[in-house]
């Protein structure tokens, strides 16, 4: 009875609209292409600054391009040369830990907040603002906080150590091995405020009368979430995704601020690896080929992805 | 009468405007990264000086990573077609933009201030391309100091500066057993490529370090030398307290002067902390130049692109004069804490170290032990030198054999050749 | 705002629900003090002197408060040459991020509705193809970039930068409105369009007001990534007219200079003022049934 009313059919209305025997304006060929020609500007300039320039970069990839763009063609040379240097590896790699670790503890407690914020709590304004103000702060200066609570002589183990538990060991930001993890905990730090604003955003705009019929029918607190809430939000599920990959691919001021790429460059990241060869380096092309490659992982994960959400929630 | 007066007063102040227009010397856009403390005084001087003369000074400053986001504004700023005037740029940098043809030269004002004559040769080297000079420098750093707290000195015994890195490990050892941290170190690319090539001039002298690290010789990259040049530098890993990865140089400057560790290896803008905190030169602090009798050169310099107009072409040559007088050149290193380009200029009001500094430089250019610094982007191209960052920085946060490091080494540069 | 009767979730209270409410409380305040603990190393950190943070350890607590960084940040640090601190350029930001903001915010609205309201063929793979567009890696996208701004005579200039961030805030935009509206039925539009009413006037008259909730998300979401970017700012504009996450990474950034971690901290804050400001102004508009009324299928 109350099985997903979030759903919603969209496309029989375009049908209608579609359809001569509709009447009023829909008769006009401007009023009935108008949705298309409103979208196909800003289709067109996503064609020209998103695909143009990736095309631009993945044929800059096989040039010998240096300090500048060379427009040369060369071959493959400079994907051997990234796949010969082993810095390129420690950053693909830190790319999948950080960015699945970062997805899934955010939106874990994106969801958890979204969830407790939503049971009518005094005072949620200013928690709400809380859990969402280190987006606000730009990296470059919280990097530096946040590498001073996490190295061990001035930070937390310090803290603890002076407060009586003399074994307390916390050095991971100083660890090769570890250095990756406190990226994470900087990171959820800063993003997971905003999943839960995402999720809060959703879970109000899931209409009262379901929540109501449910307390009806005797649902428990936790059916009413799992079941028909959650489902509802799939929508959100997506655009958070989205979003929390988005900052997980960039993150750039993060790992500048927080390790610098270290210690060594076992925090290195892809970001930070195509810019260090395209502006620090002057080695264009190399930088280009790394972009490249993060493009083509980025759509084997993404579109398949996509594909099925879309089809889940458009036709 | 007033009237008149009135009048009068109005024209002479137009007339004052006239002729300052007409002594108006140009227009400059700078692109730096000196945008605080000292480092923006210093280029406050230099803005002063150039709007004395009647010339228009517009200020870009773009600090973060010693220079990169100014690099990668400055891409954009060539790929768009509008170059600033004058960039702060130095090494080798210098000549890959003139080689994409982005560089004006100013060789009609060196040629008639003579500035082959007071510039060391290996630095005019660096700022000449095809013959004609494009750039010119403001200041000298050394990178190869000691800088060493004398009371922990004291306490542990050691009584005189290390003159050989076998000294220095001795004189560690001995911090060591009286319970205090050696060597105060920050665990950035940059910073342990200095402490490399500081210890690859003492390991190898100047001659080899030129070949190894500023020719690229593929023989003195698989030396023996080079072997026991990462030897040393694993010994100096062992002097390092644990939390150094990270660490800014200026903290591991505040743990000499906080009495945490004894020695620090780093350029001399390590001494504008020691001042800034108030710290006076052979009391609190001692300097003194690493092993290797040699000079490690760093030098910061502004390089001239390629704009149009007059306006702007006079405001270049305005520029490359005023950087290049003795005059600027002195108030703007008393400011920055680094030692004049020049030679000739007299150095009377500065601290001993930038007096030393001085005097050892003249003294390497006599005897061929000057080298310009590999880690401060004055000796190889900037592919190569984030090769030997890469290399370097992995072998101090690992365990690798100085063996392994060496083959790697010359590898990469291979590759990046 | 309309009262609301029942809600579903909250239930009467027990002496179970006292303690999960007590629960729910602990675990919210725990949350607090995760978020809040590097604002407050920061606070603190901006409220010492040089000498202190010099000579004490970074994350102690000041001995002796003074206000001196903060003007110092506002009105007297040096940027470059030039020590008017960062209030010369707040300007610079608000004057390029709400334009771009607005502009971003209103086409991805616009796109959203379209693609889900007047479904054409293609609108999903439409959407896709924009939505990809929020996975570029912006440092590849730099030059190209810079040459077109070039060629179209906006090379920095603030109408460049407006350009910039509103092609490329265009995916999350019209991801965000997209999804938003796919939730909401047809049959109010329908109901309006058999009433008579166009495209932009059921947008405007029925669909805009209803969509409270993503429009906050949205503009959260662009303000803060326009107003904190920095690689298009340092890129595309000039000297005066830096936006002030430029001019802040100049206070802060010092290459071989004395770091002034107050002033660094004090900068900061100020320079996030804004964005806050619209968390708190946006966040009041958070609220459930804003739309629920006119929402049912």
């Amino acid at each position: 009875m109350i099985e997903r009313p979030g759903r919603h059919r969209p496309g029989r209305f375009s049908e209608m609209s579609d359809a001569p025997s509709f009447s009023l304006r829909t008769g006009h060929w401007f009023e009935r292409h108008l949705p298309k020609i409103v979208v196909l500007p800003l289709f067109a300039l996503s064609l020209f600054f998103v695909y143009g320039f990736i095309a631009w970069t993945a044929y800059i990839s096989l040039t010998p391009s240096g300090i500048m763009p060379n427009y040369e063609l060369q071959g493959f040379a400079q994907y051997e040369r990234l796949w010969a240097t082993p810095r390129w590896y420690v950053a693909i790699t830190n790319l999948f830990v950080f960015t699945s670790l970062f997805i899934v503890i955010s939106m874990a407690i994106g969801i958890l907040l979204a969830i407790l914020l939503d049971q009518r709590v005094r005072a949620e304004g200013l928690i709400r603002t809380i859990y969402l103000y280190p987006m606000a702060l730009s990296f470059i200066v919280t990097g530096t906080v946040w590498k001073w609570i996490l190295n061990p002589g001035l930070g937390i183990e310090n803290l603890v150590r002076k407060a009586g538990f003399e074994d307390f060991t916390f050095d991971w930001l100083v660890n090769s091995d570890y250095a990756i993890y406190t990226l994470v905990i900087a990171a959820v730090w800063q993003s997971s405020g905003y999943a839960m604003a995402l999720f809060l955003a959703g879970l109000r705009s899931v209409d009262d009368e379901i929540l109501k019929a449910a307390a009806v029918d005797g649902a428990s607190s936790w059916k009413t979430y799992t079941s028909i809430v959650l489902p509802i939000l799939r929508p959100v599920f997506l655009s958070t995704v989205i979003i929390l990959a988005h900052l997980a691919i960039k993150s750039f001021d993060l790992v500048v601020a927080l390790t610098g790429g270290g210690p060594g460059y076992a925090t290195d990241m892809p970001a930070t690896f195509m810019y260090a060869f395209a502006f620090q380096r002057s080695e264009l092309g190399v930088a280009a080929a790394s972009a490249t490659i993060m493009l083509m992982t980025i759509t084997a994960i993404i579109v398949p992805y996509l594909y099925s959400e879309l089809r889940k929630t458009g036709q | 009468m007033i009237k008149i007066r009135k009048v009068a007063a109005i024209s002479a102040l137009g007339a004052a405007l006239l002729s300052n227009s007409a002594l108006a010397d140009g227009t400059v856009e700078v692109l730096h990264w000196w945008t605080s403390g000292g480092e923006a005084k210093a280029v406050g001087t230099l803005k002063s000086a150039f709007e004395d003369q009647g010339g228009t000074w517009n200020d870009s400053p773009i600090a973060g990573g010693g220079g990169d986001a100014a690099m990668t504004a400055l891409r954009a700023r060539v790929v768009a077609g509008n170059p600033p005037t004058a960039v702060q740029l130095k090494g080798p940098g210098i000549q890959e933009w003139a080689q994409q043809g982005a560089l004006n030269d100013v060789q009609g004002v060196a040629e008639s201030d003579n500035w082959d004559a007071v510039l060391p040769p290996a630095l005019a080297g660096i700022m000449k391309f095809d013959g004609n000079y494009v750039a010119a420098p403001v200041n000298i750093h050394r990178v190869d100091w000691f800088w060493a707290n004398p009371a922990l000195l004291e306490q542990a015994g050691v009584t005189e500066m290390p003159t050989t890195w076998d000294e220095f490990n001795a004189a560690a050892d001995k911090l060591m057993a009286a319970g205090i941290t050696p060597l105060a170190h920050g665990g950035q690319p940059w910073q342990d490529a200095t402490v490399f090539e500081d210890v690859v001039l003492g390991i190898g002298g100047a001659e080899f370090f030129r070949k190894a690290l500023v020719e690229l010789d593929q023989e003195a990259l698989t030396s023996e030398t080079m072997v026991a040049s990462f030897d040393q530098l694993r010994k100096l890993r062992g002097y390092v307290d644990p939390n150094f990865p990270g660490r800014d140089w200026n903290l591991a400057t505040a743990m000499v002067m906080r009495g945490e560790a004894a020695f620090q290896i780093m350029g001399d803008w390590a001494k504008g902390e020691f001042l800034a905190a108030g710290k006076v030169p052979g009391k609190d602090f001692v300097c003194a130049p690493t092993p290797g009798n040699g000079f490690v050169l760093n030098s910061d310099s502004f390089t001239f692109f390629k704009v149009s107009g007059e306006d702007n072409l006079e405001g270049q040559r305005v520029l490359a004069g005023l950087i290049m007088s003795p005059e600027f050149q002195k108030t703007f290193n008393l400011a920055k804490g680094s030692i004049p380009a020049r030679t000739d200029v007299p150095l009377d009001e500065f601290d001993m170290c930038a007096q030393r500094s001085h005097a050892d430089l003249i003294a390497a250019i006599e005897n061929n032990s000057l080298v310009p610094s590999m880690a401060h982007e004055m000796a190889i191209s900037r592919s190569v030198r984030g090769e030997f960052l890469d290399l370097v920085t992995e072998f101090f946060n690992s365990d690798m054999s100085s063996e392994d490091a060496t083959r790697r080494l010359a590898e990469a540069v291979a590759r990046a050749m | 705002m309309r009262p609301r009767t029942t809600n579903g979730i909250v239930r009467p209270r027990t002496l179970q629900s006292s303690v999960l409410r007590g629960l729910l409380f602990l675990v919210l305040g725990l949350f607090c003090l995760y978020y809040l603990i590097p604002l407050i190393v920061m606070i603190s950190t901006s409220l010492k002197s040089l000498t202190e943070i010099r000579e004490g350890t970074l994350i102690s607590l000041p001995r002796e408060i003074t206000f001196d960084a903060w003007s110092k940040a506002w009105e007297s640090a040096c940027v470059g040459v030039r020590c008017d601190g960062l209030k010369p350029f707040m300007w610079n930001s608000i004057a390029m991020a709400v334009p771009a903001v607005l502009l971003s915010t209103t086409l991805g609205a616009i796109n959203g509705y379209a693609l889900t309201k007047w479904r054409f063929p293609g609108a999903n793979w439409i959407f896709a193809l924009i939505l990809f567009g929020a996975f570029i890696p912006f440092q590849v996208v730099l030059l190209p970039m810079a040459r077109t701004l070039g060629q179209l005579g906006l090379a920095g200039t603030v109408p460049g930068l407006i350009l910039v961030h509103t092609v490329y805030g265009l995916a999350f935009t019209t991801l965000f409105f997209r999804n938003f509206f796919i939730g909401v039925s047809d049959g109010i539009v329908k109901a309006a369009q058999i009433d008579g009413a166009g495209f932009f006037g059921i947008f405007f008259k029925i669909v805009l007001p209803m969509s409270i909730p993503a429009i906050v998300v949205t503009v959260i979401w662009q303000f803060t990534q326009i107003w904190n970017d920095f690689l298009f700012g340092v890129a595309f504009t000039i000297g005066d007219s830096n936006p002030v996450t430029v001019a802040l990474n100049n206070v802060v950034n010092t290459s071989t200079g004395v770091k002034e971690y107050n002033v660094d901290m004090a900068a900061a804050i100020i320079a996030a003022l804004p964005t806050m400001l619209v968390y708190v102004v946006a966040g009041a508009y958070f609220v459930r049934g804003l739309s629920a009324g006119s929402m049912k299928g």
